[in-house]
């Protein structure tokens, strides 16, 4: 009786938030290391070195410090929905993930269980609406601080996410096409194969996954796109008044954002879990080796974030709005009639 | 107690009607907008709610369209609201009275 | 499980929309988040329905676009609190509200009375989906799909221009 609530399809899919919560947590943590000292060595200096080998419990001394810390509310926020919007921020961004295949179809206690929280038929449009909803978090920081910084740099934060999230739907849409699902387990599934079969490639979608990366760069609101965000501009845009806990929530709803985009992109434009060659093994050692490289894939875009962070110039707004609308929008659409053509021309195999 | 349609179509019923007792009793503009949305979603359950009991995709379409009207509608009338604060200075309705005789 | 999901999120829909509506609350922008919080819990009524895209439609355009477009115009036109309910005149303050609640109190009961707790017939498995939807909508449905394209167009094109400060 009990062994049978154990192994249950919604115990496993306990275990599998659980596990992506985890990870997703652990990941957050290792990219801040990953950040500072990737940052050291493309300014050409030492990261932090000093906390443990390599500084590698950097992050922990951080998340230390971020506890102790005094929590500093300002005397007319509204204090309500200034303690809700970190914690929105965060739980849009992990939602994000849920419907994400971070593994293969694996054989488990006795029947197919597909490495993955949520599989509806909508697939795609989950993570679409969680990233719109997480647009509320910042919004409500911005304006329940009472700040004049926070309220600006809040404003400018939302409208450029709104802005740019048009642009990264419409690239989506060149995969859907292509595709002919929006469940990421199948579109994931059609990439199967040798690594010419993943979308970017013989889904003529390179043109939508660039687009997709410049989009999510300004989703996250990471460099070169974080003017709401940035020191010399807004003090400190919507987070100004945030201190210990709240502010990093919001660290983190950001770092999570990331991983949840470059996971999109992994999924939809680079095969997902796919090896990109075939193997000729099966069972649990070609499973483990999938998750690894769905973990690899996701550490090469990550790795592209930080790169690009430490190497552009920040955009001023109006040239950051001005290239989400007159410059990403119009490339997508014309992505979205390229990949149209295409199909309809039948040069996909699918 | 089973879900059946008599529960969704009061709650709609009840969504409705709040919306119009917000657009009576409100006094800015863009209160009396978001009530609009609100009686809007109340039809919208209602069309699902009769989707679901004769099993057909025209309720869901005409929430389809009727989503879409909504966000036109919402973008025309908050540029409205804009265009009048600029003269007025306020979005209280009740100082939009420049036509009563 | 699902009755138990229905009353939450019916308790919580009528509790938002009462913030949205009463004239008690006086901040705008509370009115607003709670007007999307209302829109969530409709949407999760279509998911509990069955009518998933519209579901996830409701979430992405009306909760995710709409609402924080007049969230937007609220902070920058920086609304102040209402004011009292002041100079509307009789039948608008009360005439109007008990005609409303008295639409409720006729059709509700009337509502439970004419079908003693039937339930749902069983929907088919291609009911919300995308692609059933999806099917309609560029077959039957192609004109109108047509026509309300262009009426987001003359939207845009309208709220640039109204909103614009010199033309």
């Amino acid at each position: 009786m009990l062994t049978e609530l154990l192994i249950s399809p919604v115990a496993v899919t306990l275990y599998e938030i659980l596990m992506i919560v985890n990870a997703l947590m652990l990941g957050v943590a290792a990219m801040t290391w990953v950040e500072r000292r990737l940052s050291g060595v493309i300014q050409y200096r030492l990261g932090p070195n000093r906390v443990g080998p390599y500084g590698l419990l950097q992050p922990i001394a951080d998340g230390i410090k971020f506890i102790m810390k005094e929590d500093v509310v300002p005397a007319d926020a509204n204090k309500a929905i200034f303690t809700l919007a970190p914690g929105l921020s965060l739980v849009a961004a992990l939602c994000a993930f849920s419907v994400i295949p971070f593994g293969p179809t694996v054989e488990l206690f006795g029947r197919q269980i597909a490495l993955v929280i949520v599989n509806v038929d909508g697939g795609i449009l989950f993570a679409l609406g969680a990233t719109s909803l997480g647009i509320y978090g910042i919004v409500m920081a911005g304006w329940s601080s009472n700040s004049k910084y926070s309220l600006i740099g809040g404003l400018r934060a939302s409208a450029q996410m709104v802005s740019y999230e048009l642009a990264l739907v419409l690239s989506l849409i060149g995969v859907l096409l292509v595709s002919g699902t929006l469940r990421p387990v199948e579109i994931v599934a059609q990439q199967a194969g040798w690594f010419w079969n993943w979308n970017v490639f013989g889904g003529w979608q390179l043109l939508g996954f660039v687009i997709f990366l410049i989009a999510g760069y300004a989703e996250t609101n990471r460099l070169p796109f974080d003017m709401p965000e940035a020191e010399s501009e807004l003090v400190a845009g919507y987070h100004t008044e945030y201190s210990s806990m709240k502010f990093s929530m919001f660290f983190m709803a950001e770092y999570v954002n990331m991983i949840t985009a470059s996971a999109l992109a992994v999924t939809l434009f680079l095969g997902g879990y796919q090896l990109g060659f075939p193997v000729p093994f099966s069972g649990w050692s070609l499973w483990i080796l999938q998750i690894l490289a769905f973990v690899g894939k996701l550490a090469v875009l990550l790795f592209l974030f930080v790169w690009v962070r430490w190497t552009l110039p920040r955009f001023r707004y109006d040239q950051l709005m001005s290239l989400g609308w007159k410059g990403l929008f119009p490339l997508a659409l014309i992505n979205l009639m390229f990949t149209a053509l295409v199909v309809a021309l039948d040069f996909v195999e699918r | 107690m089973p879900l059946g349609p008599e529960k969704f179509l009061m709650l709609s019923a009840v969504l409705f009607t709040l919306g119009v007792l917000g657009v009576l009793l409100r006094r800015g503009a863009i209160s009396i907008l978001m009530s609009i949305e609100l009686m809007l979603n109340g039809a919208n359950l209602t069309f699902i709610t009769f989707a679901r009991q004769y099993g057909q995709t025209e309720g869901q379409i005409y929430v389809f369209f009727i989503i879409t009207l909504a966000a036109a509608e919402a973008a025309v009338g908050l540029a409205i609201v804009i265009a009048l604060f600029r003269l007025r200075d306020s979005t209280d309705v009740d100082e939009l009275s420049l036509l009563k005789w | 499980m699902e009755s138990i999901a229905f009353l939450v999120l019916s308790i919580l829909a009528v509790a938002s929309a009462l913030v949205v509506v009463l004239p008690v609350v006086r901040n705008a922008v509370v009115c607003a988040l709670a007007l999307a919080l209302n829109l969530i819990c409709v949407a999760g009524f279509f998911f509990l329905l069955g009518a998933q895209f519209i579901g996830f439609l409701q979430v992405i355009v009306y909760a995710g676009a709409i609402m924080v477009l007049i969230l937007f115009v609220l902070m920058l036109l920086n609304v102040h609190d209402e004011r009292h309910l002041g100079s509307s005149g009789f039948f608008q303050r009360y005439l109007g509200p008990l005609s409303a609640v008295g639409f409720v109190a006729i059709l509700v009961p009337s509502l439970v009375v004419s079908s003693q707790g039937a339930e749902f017939p069983r929907a088919g498995a291609a009911f919300g989906t995308v692609g059933a939807l999806g099917r309609e909508l560029f077959t039957r449905f192609f004109y109108p799909f047509e026509a309300i394209s262009l009426l987001l167009v003359v939207a845009m094109i309208g709220a640039v221009l109204l909103a614009k400060r010199r033309l």
